[in-house]
Formats: C-alpha cells, sequence, structure tokens
C-alpha cells in the first residue's frame, strides 16, 4: 500500500512550515514573510496507524491563483488530489484564515483545520471555541502551538481520522450564483474527478489561469465544447438576472469573506489586531525619520558581527588545515606517488580546497544564522514596506526588496524566490537583477579586500564593517539603476499594486535557528562552493603549470587579457580569475593568489596580512581593490544562478540579459572608477 | 450622512468602513483575499518613511497597500474612529 498523501495549506506567516518540521523532523527553514515555500517539499511522518507523505504547499491567502507560485498550491490540492488537505490557521488571524479553509472544503472534504499559534492568541487574550468551530464547519479542528512538539500529536491523531466522513460546510452563494453553477455543474460528468461544484464556480468566475489548467489536465473528462457552452449560458443567465459577468468572482469572494465571519462569530473571543509592541517596534523600523538610519544600522551590525567574528577561528582554521597539508604530503610521498600527481593534489586540489573553506566557513555560519534571526522575527516584509516607493519609481514591485534580501543569502534563491511577484513584468525585473546584490559567496572576499587594503588593521572591523556596508548600499542602488534602465527599455511597462500583509513580530528560536541555518544553508553552500573548489583547483593548477611555448597556459591567458583589464583598472590575472570564478564565486581569490604565486601554486596565506603582502608584490594598490571590488559586485552572476534564471523564464534572451547587463554595468564602473583614480592620483 | 472617501485620504489612527471596492480585477481579488470587503473595517495604522504605501488593519491583520490601489477603495468615516 502506498503512503497516504497529505497537504499542508495555509496562508503566508501562519508557522505552517514549523507545523511540516514538527511532524516530519526535517529542517525546512522557516519563514516570517509571504512566499517562503516556493516550492512544494515534502517529508514522511509515522502514526501508529499510517504512514504519510506531507506535502508542505506554498503559503497562500487563497485558492485563486494571483502568482506562480499560488498556482502551485492551488494545483497540488485540485489535481494531485491529496488524500488529506491540513489547512494551518493563525489563531491570533482566525477570520481572515478561515477564507482558505472554505475555498479548500469545496474542492475536497478531507480537512482538518489546525489552529495554530494558540500560544501566542492566549497571550493576547484570544479565546478560541474550537469544538463549535469544529461543529460548524464539519471537519476535526485542532489547537496548536507548533513549536511544543508536544501540541502535534493530537493533529496527528486528527489526520489518522481521515476520512472522517462527515457533512461538511459549504458555502451557499447568492441565488443566481447558485443557479448559474447548477447549469455549469449539469455539463460535468459524474465521473470527473474534480469537485464539479467547484469547477464550476471557477468557470463562473473567470479565473483564466484555472481555465487553460484544468482543459489541459481534464482534457479527456470533458467536452470543451458543451462546457463553453453551459458557461455563456451560465453567464447569460446571470447577466439577466442583474449580475454583469464581472462582478460574478467579486460577490463569490465577498460571500466567502462573510461566511468566514459567520463561522468565526461568537467562537472567537477578545481583541484581534496589531498589538503595541508590535506598533512600538513598527513606529522605530518604518518612521519617516528612523527607518532608513536603522535598515542601515542593522546591516551594518550584522556584517561587523560577521567580520569581529569570522577572523579568529577563519585563523584557527587555516592553520589546522594547512597543517594537515603536510600530513597529506607525507602521505603521498609514502605511496611514492610521482611528483606531478603529488603537486596536483597537494598544491592544486588541497590547497584551493582549504582556503575555500578556511576563508568561507566562519562569516558564513556567522552571517546566515544572523540573516535568518532577521527573517525569522518578521523584519523583512518591513524593508519591503519601506522600499516599495523607490522600487515603485523603477516601476517595479517593492517585492522585490524580499527577493533581493534572499539574494544576499545566495542569487540563485533570490531568482527562485521572484516567484512571490505578481506580474510577470515586475517578476522578470527582480529575476535579471538579482545578482546586483553580492551572494554570501562574495561577502569574503569583499571583507577580505575591504580589511586588507581600507580598514587599516585586522582589528578595526567596525570600520571594515561600515565599509562593506556602503559597498552594499551600491549594490542596492545599482539593483535600482538596472530596475529603471530594464523598465525604460526591455520591460517597459506601469508598476502594478503592491499588497502585502506586515505580520506580527515573532520572537525567534534561537537555537533551532542557529543549529539549522548552520545545517541547512551553510553546509549546503559551503559544499556546493568545496564541490566546485576542488576540480577548479585543479584545472587552475594545470593551467598554472603546463608551459606552452615558454609561458603556462594561466599565462597566455592573463597577458590576452591584460590590455582590456588595465583599462579597468585589473589585471589579466584577476580578469582571468572572474572567468574561470564562474562555477562559484567563492573560488576568485584562491585563483588570484594561486596565479600570482612563485610555483603556480597558492601561497601559505595563514593570515591576511600575508595575503596583503603578495597582493600588494603584483603591483595592487588601493585602486585595483577598488575596482576588483566594484567588479566583484558587478559582473556575471555564477553558473548555478545563471541556470534559475534560464529555468524561470524560461528564455535564452533574457537568461542572456541576465549574464550581460551586470557585466557591462560593473565594466563601465571599473572603467570610469580607474580613470577617475588615476587622474586624482588616489592610490 | 457622511461624504465617501477614498481609503488614501484617511489619517493614522483613522478607522472607516469600505463602501465600494474597485481597481483592477486582479488588485480587488488580493485585496478580497485579505478579507478587504466592501462592509469591513479598515482602520490606517501607519505609513512608511515614503509616506507611500501606508498600513492599514484589515480583519486582524496588517496590510500595506500602495496609495494607488488604495484611492480606489471609498469609504466612510465611522461614527466614534
Amino acid at each position: 500500500m502506498g503512503e497516504t498523501v497529505i497537504a499542508l495549506a495555509g496562508n503566508p506567516n501562519v508557522g505552517k512550515s514549523t507545523v511540516f518540521n514538527g511532524l516530519t523532523g526535517m529542517k525546512q527553514h522557516t519563514g516570517n514573510w509571504a512566499g517562503k515555500t516556493v516550492a512544494n517539499a515534502s517529508g514522511h511522518f509515522k502514526s501508529g496507524k499510517r504512514s504519510y507523505t506531507l506535502v508542505d504547499i506554498p503559503g497562500t491567502y487563497s485558492l485563486t491563483a494571483h502568482s506562480p507560485e499560488e498556482e502551485i498550491a492551488r494545483n497540488f490540492i485540485c489535481f494531485d488530489k491529496p488524500d488529506g488537505v491540513v489547512v494551518v490557521c493563525d489563531a491570533t488571524c482566525l477570520e481572515r484564515n478561515m477564507n482558505l479553509v472554505l475555498q479548500t472544503l469545496e474542492i475536497t472534504e478531507n480537512v482538518v483545520v489546525c489552529i495554530n499559534l494558540m500560544d501566542e492568541a492566549k497571550k493576547k487574550g484570544i479565546d478560541i471555541n474550537l469544538a463549535l468551530i469544529s461543529e460548524r464547519l464539519g471537519v476535526p479542528v485542532v489547537g496548536t502551538h507548533a513549536r511544543k512538539k508536544k501540541s502535534l500529536a493530537a493533529l496527528v491523531d486528527a489526520i489518522d481520522g481521515l476520512p472522517h466522513g462527515k457533512e461538511v460546510c459549504r458555502t451557499d452563494y447568492p441565488r443566481e450564483i447558485e443557479e448559474a453553477v447548477k447549469i455549469i455543474e449539469k455539463k460535468i460528468p459524474e465521473d470527473c474527478e474534480v469537485s464539479r461544484r467547484w469547477l464550476a464556480l471557477r468557470l463562473l468566475d473567470g479565473d483564466l489561469s484555472f481555465k487553460s489548467e484544468i482543459f489541459e489536465r481534464e482534457g479527456k473528462a470533458l467536452n470543451h465544447l458543451q462546457i463553453r457552452r453551459a458557461v455563456s449560458e451560465a453567464k447569460m443567465y446571470l447577466d439577466k438576472s442583474g449580475i454583469p459577468a464581472e462582478n460574478v468572482g467579486k460577490i463569490i469572494a465577498s460571500r466567502l469573506v462573510e461566511k468566514a465571519h459567520e463561522i468565526c462569530d461568537g467562537a472567537v473571543t477578545g481583541e484581534t489586531g496589531y498589538y503595541k509592541t508590535d506598533r512600538r517596534i513598527d513606529k522605530i523600523m518604518t518612521g519617516r525619520i528612523t527607518a532608513f538610519p536603522v535598515m542601515l544600522l542593522m546591516l551594518a551590525a550584522i556584517f561587523w558581527l560577521t567580520v569581529k567574528g569570522a577572523n579568529y577561528p577563519s585563523q584557527l582554521l587555516s592553520d589546522f588545515l594547512f597543517g594537515l597539508q603536510d600530513d597529506l604530503s607525507g602521505i603521498l610521498t609514502k605511496l611514492n606517488a610521482p611528483s606531478w600527481l603529488h603537486d596536483c593534489i597537494v598544491f592544486g586540489v588541497y590547497r584551493v580546497l582549504a582556503w575555500v573553506i578556511s576563508v568561507m566557513l566562519p562569516p558564513m555560519a556567522i552571517f546566515f544564522p544572523l540573516f535568518t534571526l532577521l527573517e525569522d522575527s518578521g523584519f523583512l516584509p518591513r524593508i519591503a514596506y519601506n522600499l516599495d516607493r523607490p522600487f515603485s519609481l523603477c516601476n517595479a514591485c517593492g517585492k522585490q526588496a524580499l527577493t533581493m534580501c534572499m539574494g544576499f543569502g545566495c542569487n540563485a534563491v533570490g531568482v527562485t524566490g521572484c516567484r512571490i511577484i505578481d506580474s510577470p513584468r515586475e517578476r522578470l525585473l527582480a529575476v535579471l537583477t538579482n545578482s546586483l546584490v553580492p551572494c554570501n559567496g562574495k561577502f569574503p572576499t569583499l571583507i577580505l579586500l575591504i580589511s586588507i587594503f581600507f580598514a587599516g588593521s585586522l582589528f578595526s572591523s567596525l570600520t571594515s564593517a561600515l565599509i562593506l556596508t556602503a559597498v552594499i548600499v551600491m549594490g542596492v542602488l545599482a539593483t535600482f539603476f538596472a530596475t529603471k534602465l530594464l523598465s525604460e527599455t526591455l520591460l517597459k511597462g506601469k508598476s502594478s499594486s503592491f499588497i502585502l500583509e506586515l505580520p506580527p513580530y515573532r520572537r525567534p528560536q534561537l537555537a533551532k535557528t542557529l543549529v539549522r541555518s548552520v545545517f541547512d544553508r551553510t553546509l549546503f553552500v559551503l559544499g556546493r562552493a568545496a564541490a566546485v573548489a576542488a576540480p577548479a583547483g585543479l584545472v587552475i593548477w594545470l593551467a598554472a603549470n603546463i608551459t606552452v611555448g615558454g609561458a603556462t597556459l594561466l599565462q597566455h591567458c592573463s597577458d590576452f587579457l591584460d590590455p582590456f583589464a588595465k583599462l579597468m583598472g585589473l589585471d589579466g590575472v584577476i580578469l582571468t580569475a572572474f572567468i574561470l570564478g564562474f562555477p562559484a564565486n567563492e573560488i576568485v581569490l584562491p585563483i588570484i593568489l594561486m596565479a600570482y604565486g612563485a610555483m603556480g601554486t597558492l601561497p601559505d596565506l595563514g593570515s591576511t596580512a600575508e595575503i596583503g603582502t603578495a597582493l600588494a608584490a603584483n603591483g595592487w594598490t588601493k585602486a585595483t581593490a577598488v575596482c576588483v571590488i566594484l567588479f566583484s559586485l558587478m559582473h556575471f552572476p555564477c553558473s548555478t544562478t545563471l541556470i534559475t534564471v534560464k529555468k524561470e523564464t524560461g528564455s535564452l534572451k533574457y537568461t542572456l540579459v541576465a549574464a550581460i547587463l551586470p557585466t557591462l554595468m560593473g565594466i563601465i564602473a571599473c572603467v570610469i572608477a580607474a580613470e577617475v583614480m588615476r587622474v586624482t592620483g588616489f592610490c | 450622512m457622511n461624504e465617501y472617501i477614498s481609503l488614501n485620504q484617511i489619517k493614522k489612527g483613522e478607522a472607516v468602513t469600505a463602501v465600494r471596492v474597485s481597481g483592477s480585477s486582479s488588485t480587488v481579488r488580493r485585496l478580497t483575499d485579505m478579507g478587504l470587503v466592501e462592509n469591513s473595517i479598515i482602520e490606517c495604522v501607519g505609513r512608511s518613511p515614503t509616506g507611500d504605501p501606508a498600513a492599514y488593519l484589515i480583519s486582524g491583520a496588517v496590510i500595506a497597500i500602495r496609495s494607488a490601489d488604495a484611492q480606489n477603495i471609498k469609504v466612510r468615516r465611522r461614527e466614534n474612529g
């Protein structure tokens, strides 16, 4: 017998992922802003009775899809026919959440309502009569506080009880609509696998994305012509009854809101709303004078902690890993490995790998959890709220601020996250400009260069953090510039609407966040970087050591690029490194250092100071560092990101734009900066 | 009788009742999903630092809406705020 499939639905920010993790024990990262789960994630759990597959679908407010991620959610419930649906609701805002419950009940009877965040509701003086709501809905209703795993036992029992076989609550619409629904329903064959009533309702309210989907999926069972005729007949009937076709959707939706109120009326007591603490925090976070300085301050604080905290562990790791190098070398010698193989493995593969790990791991292990805390506590939607105006001036959507923030972690994730943006044009803008904010792979390089060339000594982490913040702000400004540029040229159009929920602030779970973000994100990203670094180390070592016509391959390549690179204030080696670093930004600096190094190997880079010396010996000045930072900020995205862009846009043209636009911006910025610095004598 | 005004005209702290929700169909639908329908009670709870969008309390949740969209929502002032 196959596993029973249960879908986990719910509004955004109701703790759906926490329920998911609680049930499956899987470490899915939870989010506190609309659209965290951008694709279906699934996990497994067992009860005494059955074993289940739990599918976490994207958070949605309704099942009439507006955005691609909502389409994913709707299609799953509607067409993939899970054996049951758990609708997770927020106890502090139940009436609004009830809308989704009612819509789900129109599709399937096998629903369990999970009212989550009961503890928060209790704190806020909200009392919910679960039995009464269950009676009114005709389905099991369970109260949980998913952060406490114990409270999920009742939910598992309720899921075990499916199918419950009771008659469920059905939303009744005005008489005319009901009649029109009947006209269409009659023409839908009995054996249609989707609820006929629901199908009729959707055909009536003119949900276009749904129409194409339904005919594609259920094409065989449905007679197009007959149904189309029935739909126009029903619409004509409504028109005669004084309901124009374009109002139908609105009437249906309003009735659902009304019904939700009826369900909760008398069953939920206490004031729901916007609480004192939230008001206070918002006063600062979104205040006219305070908002922007506070955002910058938070950013700077995160970077300061990252820079300051990463120094020491970085040193330790590097000492340790480079110490191991001798052991590895010894083993290879003992095995009588030929010297070329020895050098290749030790100086090529191992050193680059060790370097990437010791330089990358500590800042990531600090930055990711910090950033996760920020996400989980509900600050990001406020950032989108604050930045919506500037984005709308670029004819874009404020939600782009969210995808931009995701880009700090990983641009590929940011690009996927763009699914939360409704308008296809605005979504493309967000996709194409995402790589202009530096991802985690670029931070260590930026931090290192800043601390070597600008912060004076190693200990001035504060200066480093401030300069890094300035660099990030530059990335944000570049994002605005590129967005505006695109919306005036390739992607012309007016900005559409911006409607975003600002969820209550939540105290993040410190320990869990730390563990999760280290294991899920840090190690994942590091693993990817390492997987690229090892073969890249080999290739680079070979390129730096194979001699053709009196010079190494690397030499040939960098000589070729040198004149062009000089214009940009770089040199051939640096530009070669950026090109070779296409698979992962993390390896750009190691390539540079290896290419400079004598014997074509990465020098012993125990400390920042040594790296500084190595760079200076190869002609680096402050001006070079400025240009490298600029180009690092603005150049073609890494291969993973570009593949994701191709996947999301389905267009080679836009993938090319995503690569060329930032590169051009970087080249122009570097040329101008180099020229200005040369003329003013800054170096 | 109270006159109807647009939602974007109300001040922070003011509470109103929605009378007519119009605009592009997708915007109206989005608002409806958020619980904003005719007869909903809406309170303006703040503005973003640039003044647009503004934040409104609608059926227990705080929702940010752009001025351009709020303009299409006609509301009536409530008797005692």
